[in-house]
């Protein structure tokens, strides 16, 4: 089976949402108190770089299938929107505000993004030139 | 029902040409489904906004079950089984069980963790000073790497082998290679649902 080299996309993937789940331990396991977030702070914007850094390397690979990304990831994106939205609901019904608030929604936008993006990656690797879209997503 | 043939090299096969294999039409998202998932999710929102205990409960304890029993039953028998299966059989299987599986396992999760977020906050054991919390943060990093392992390996291979089994001629590599990855972070993660029972165990005992 023949692939095209491509980078880690997957693991550095899997590392961010690992930052981003570390932060949301790290600000739950000290509830109601309230913390220092500088430490949930510095995780969040690793997890933001490793998302900003898995983009820009996708870009630089030569006849990357965008299509077939987008094809899959706009739908995942839809999905883990509605994820991402049920569990913002939760923390608003809880109260959460301030700084807190703010690093849980966009460690929530970081992993309402990152995970269409693997989901994407890994279908769009496969994919030969000659195959047509899919017809079974939801379209 | 429109069917296509996977091509396998070296293969005789009775009804279609050598070497290639029947599988049954499918929708990657069974669009049967959304209604079901959409009402699931509608009754986990009246819930958190109920803020009752009965609904929170019921939502955490059936969702929590069906995540520990659909993934030990994944890993440790469907898989095993799965691997010593025919080719055609193996098809058949992943096309009828996979696209279940995208909207099953998301919402399954979604309904566990956020029904039992808000059950926590109800019954006060979110709270640091809560006597067992340190049984409580280990079931958040449990939980954690268990999500991390889903969404970053698990569901992608999900739908990446059934756009791959959709597409006019699947690669039988790409699909067992998939199917190898799905099995075995089912088997992973089954591992940790054996942590988190001991967990939830302790947490209802005291």
């Amino acid at each position: 089976m023949s692939e095209r080299r491509l980078p880690p996309v997957t693991q550095l993937g899997m590392l961010s949402l690992a930052l981003i789940v570390a932060g949301g331990i790290y600000l739950a396991a000290h509830l109601p108190h309230q913390v220092p977030l500088t430490p949930a702070i510095v995780l969040l914007a690793v997890s933001a770089l490793l998302l900003a850094g898995n983009l820009a390397s996708l870009a630089r690979v030569p006849d990357f299938p965008w299509q077939r990304f987008f094809e899959i990831a706009r739908w995942a994106l839809l999905a883990y929107i509605v994820i991402a939205g049920m569990i913002e609901y939760a923390f608003l019904r809880d109260h959460v505000s301030g700084g807190a608030l703010v690093v849980l929604t966009l460690s929530l936008v970081v992993f309402a993004v990152h995970v269409p993006i693997l989901i994407g990656f890994t279908v769009a690797r496969y994919d030969t030139s000659e195959e047509s879209s899919v017809g079974g997503m939801p379209a | 029902m429109a069917h296509a043939a996977v091509s396998v090299p070296g293969m005789q096969a009775d009804g279609p040409p050598a070497g290639t294999i029947e599988r049954p039409d499918f929708q990657i998202v069974p669009r049967a489904g959304l209604g079901i998932v959409a009402v699931v999710l509608a009754l986990l929102i009246a819930a958190i906004a109920a803020n009752e205990l009965w609904p929170l409960a019921f939502l955490h304890f059936v969702g929590g079950a069906a995540w520990t029993i659909i993934d030990l039953f994944l890993g440790f028998v469907l898989g095993p089984i799965l691997g010593r299966l025919s080719i055609p059989a193996r098809i058949e299987l992943t096309t009828r069980l996979m696209p279940k599986m995208v909207l099953i396992m998301p919402t399954v999760v979604t309904v566990t963790l956020a029904a039992g977020w808000q059950l926590g906050n109800h019954l006060g054991t979110v709270q640091s000073s809560y006597y067992l919390h340190g049984w409580l943060v280990a079931s958040y990093i449990v939980v954690g790497i268990m999500a991390v392992i889903a969404l970053g390996l698990l569901e992608p291979a999900n739908i990446a082998v059934l756009v791959e089994l959709k597409k006019p001629h699947p690669n039988p590599q790409v699909i067992e290679r998939l199917m190898k990855r799905f099995i075995y972070t089912a088997g992973a993660t089954g591992v940790m649902q054996i942590a988190t029972l001991v967990i939830m165990a302790k947490l209802t005992v005291g």
